[in-house]
């Protein structure tokens, strides 16, 4: 495989990377600290801000887990560097 | 399910049936004992049953699985697909303290709570993007394998094997002790014998057949444990509200919590964040921090991902594990908040000392067989009388009030059943269930502690030249030894365990995080910093874990400038100080007490509660691996090949191991 190849899936995989972070830090604790003014909002019982940490963050987890799977398949496959 | 390759990739074909009729099974069984149950058989007959009938089961899959192969022994042959393994991974990270604690916990803490549900979920994020999938392309049989080959050299592998034994044997211990309780509860055993009968049940899953018998145990494990723990919260749900989807009827719930809370004058409710538990809004994150981070470096649960066919596999896995572990972690709050919902509607249908016994006679019950269980106005509530006189003592007039009454957080789940008036069947269930989730994860950290000791002591480190029947013998016979020692030091019933289970989050997050994570995203990073950082980030937490615990005075001496002590608080520390030094010799030892014991609320860096000791760890060991790394020579070109070939999942496996 030529050396640009790698150099490109790399840096690919890097930014994939970053972004499920980013996610990571806004779903595990960005979206909490605001835990107070949304409380205020109440929807089916749930203050929003207790629902989020109850559920809406570890859905979001779960749905971030499957679509990288999904994108880091696509890159490996675009790069030629998946398995067989 | 014979030892050979060929029949075993029949079997893999065939998962979906047979789970499947497992499942069909395992519900048809629960009818026949609600039958039997019926039909008035006694409770303590139908609670060996659910006992007995699913310890078989583990005990039948883990003989049939048993296997003298390395690669069998070790990763299980590396075929088991991505579902399974995330099943499996499910049942190996929800320890008894989960499926027992967990909801307890939120039903006592309520917000604060959720720090372990955001923890103890978020971090497979980081273990899906950050460590499994290249841990998997290297090929490593244990988690020290990876080190020794990243870092060159045995040192790394040492060091590995050490953090990874701090963190899992504490663990194992608490897991032991947990199964433990609960067969003396519902089997009516003596807690020594008990332990000894968990032990039983936790060697024929693993000893024989290593990896492979543990991962298909622990997928049949999961299996009954996700169903003892929905069915109670649907059934709550539907009792309160008619609909049974707990999750999405929490809300009721809740409304219910803060309306019955305003009629108590419950000041703190349910869904106030930061107040309760000593959590303020640091702690509260930094906890979640340290949990998250933990997943991502607990050896038990990467090895899970040594097993899937490919690197793509292991990622969708990782997808998989958090799904089936949801489950579970997105129902425990509506199952506090049910819980408390009830436990708020009993108090306020006017409960007084007389009716207790007619109307929750469980917690005469719960608090005979241990006193901390249920206390009432501060003492344990045995009977009428012991209540009416405590309350008397502490000027409660008339019904109680629900701060009157105070629940152990380890018995709420066991006691639910009985709390919401369902028939012993589900109790039964429910022990059933919490025995599961104890084996399957103490299964797995018996594996990754004899593992490491088998393969990366005995034949990486003493000798290479061991022929695999005599490696598989060792591991067995290492695997038999720790677990006696672990069952040892559960029968002592140590007091500072359960508190400990939180510590192997923060000691796995410092000590091997920087240098997995590093290891593939970093290619500078080089042995020395390695090493540098895995022992400064692990002797920093370990430093302060120990120190605010069990050396709390002269820690607090020492660092008293970043405490965050109140002028009272640190009044009374003096006062208590000088009440030691002058007491009469016979005296000391009292005033010592509580002297230590004030001193621990105040001994700390900037408040952080000892649990989250990987927040001083954890920073300091990227610090030191990235600025010794830079300071001395940078990784020779073959090193940085190897970095290169473990990005790409294309290709066979780096490590190659001699499997005959």
């Amino acid at each position: 495989m030529a050396t640009p190849d790698r150099v490109s899936y790399w840096t690919k995989t890097r930014n994939l990377m970053i972004v499920m972070m980013a996610l990571w830090v806004f779903f595990g604790y960005v979206v909490h600290m605001f835990v107070g003014s949304l409380n205020n909002i109440v929807i089916l019982g749930f203050p929003f801000g207790y629902y989020m940490a109850a559920q809406g963050s570890l859905i979001a987890f779960v749905v971030m887990l499957f679509v990288f799977a999904g994108r880091q398949n696509a890159i490996d496959e675009e790069h030629g560097v998946a398995e067989d | 399910m014979a030892n050979t390759t060929a029949s075993g990739g029949d079997f893999t074909s065939n998962l979906g049936r047979i789970y499947g009729i497992y499942t069909g099974g395992f519900i048809a069984f629960i009818i026949l004992m609600a039958i039997l149950s019926a039909m008035g058989v006694p409770n303590r007959i139908i609670g060996y049953m659910f006992v007995g009938f699913t310890i078989a089961i583990y005990a039948v899959i883990g003989i049939l699985s048993r296997t003298m192969q390395v690669g069998e022994y070790y990763v299980a042959g590396r075929r088991v697909p991505a579902i399974y393994n995330g099943m499996a991974t499910g049942a190996d990270w929800m320890s008894g303290a989960s499926f027992v604690g967990m909801a307890g916990t939120l039903y006592l803490l309520g917000y604060n709570g959720l720090a372990f549900v955001l923890g103890w979920t978020g971090g497979y994020v980081l273990v899906a993007v950050l460590v499994a999938p290249f841990l998997r392309k290297f090929g490593a049989y244990t988690v020290p394998d990876f080190l020794s080959a990243r870092y060159g050299g045995n040192l790394a592998r040492f060091i590995g094997v050490i953090v990874l034994f701090s963190c899992s044997f504490t663990y194992v211990v608490a897991q032991i002790y947990a199964t433990g309780i609960i067969s003396a509860r519902f089997l009516g055993l003596d807690f020594n014998v008990a332990v000894y009968v968990g032990l039983a049940g936790i060697l024929v899953c693993s000893m024989l057949g290593g990896m492979r018998a543990v991962t298909w145990t622990q997928v049949a494990q999961y299996i009954v444990l996700i169903i003892a723990y929905l069915i109670p919260a649907i059934w709550m749900s539907t009792v309160k509200t008619g609909v049974p989807i707990p999750q999405l009827m929490q809300g009721q719930a809740l409304q219910g919590i803060i309306a019955l809370e305003q009629a108590q004058g419950i000041a703190v409710s349910h869904v106030t964040p930061f107040v309760t538990g000593g959590y303020d809004a640091l702690n509260y994150f930094l906890l979640i921090l340290c949990l998250m981070v933990g997943t991502a470096s607990l050896p038990h649960v990467l090895m899970r991902y040594f097993t899937t066919p490919s690197v793509r596999e292991a990622r969708v896995s990782v997808a998989w594990s958090l799904l089936f572990i949801f489950i579970l972690y997105f129902t425990a709050p509506a199952y506090a908040a049910f819980a408390k919902w009830t436990m708020l509607d009993l108090v306020a249908s006017g409960l007084t000392p007389d009716n207790i016994a007619e109307k929750a006679g469980w917690m005469f019950r719960w608090a005979a067989a241990d006193n901390a269980l249920v206390q009432i106005c501060g003492k344990a509530a045995v009977d009428a009388a012991a209540v009416a006189a405590a309350c008397a003592e502490k000027g409660v007039t008339g019904a109680l009030a629900f701060k009157d009454i105070s629940l152990n957080a380890d018995m709420i789940v066991l006691a639910t059943p009985e709390m919401a008036g369902m028939p012993y069947v589900i109790s039964g269930l429910v022990a059933a269930g919490g025995l599961a989730a104890a084996l399957s994860t103490a299964d797995g950290l018996l594996l990754a502690i004899a593992n490491a000791l088998s393969h990366d002591i005995y034949y990486k480190m003493i000798d290479q030249n061991a022929p695999t029947a005599r490696r598989l013998v060792v591991s067995r016979i290492l695997l038999v030894l720790v677990a006696i020692a672990a069952a040892y030091v559960a029968s002592t019933k140590p007091a500072d365990i359960l508190a400990m289970v939180s510590w192997a989050f923060s000691l796995a997050a410092a000590g091997l995080f920087p240098a997995l994570v590093l290891g593939v995203w970093w290619k500078r990073t080089n042995s020395t910093g390695a090493v540098a950082g895995m022992i400064a980030g692990f002797a920093v937490c370990m430093y302060y874990l120990l120190g605010t615990r069990y050396g709390a005075v002269g820690f607090y001496e020492m660092w008293s400038g970043l405490s965050t002590a109140s002028a009272e608080a640190v009044q009374k520390f003096a006062d208590l100080k000088a009440a030691w030094e002058a007491a009469a010799p016979d005296a000391k030892a009292a005033a010592w007490t509580a002297l230590d014991k004030h001193a621990q609320t105040i001994a700390s860096w900037w408040g952080v509660k000892n649990l989250s000791a990987a927040a001083f760890g954890l920073p300091v060991g990227f610090a030191v691996m990235i600025v010794v790394s830079l300071l001395t020579k940078a990784p020779s070109q073959a090193m940085q090949d190897f970095i290169e070939e473990i990005r790409i999942p294309r290709g066979k496996t780096v490590m190659e191991e001699k499997t005959a």
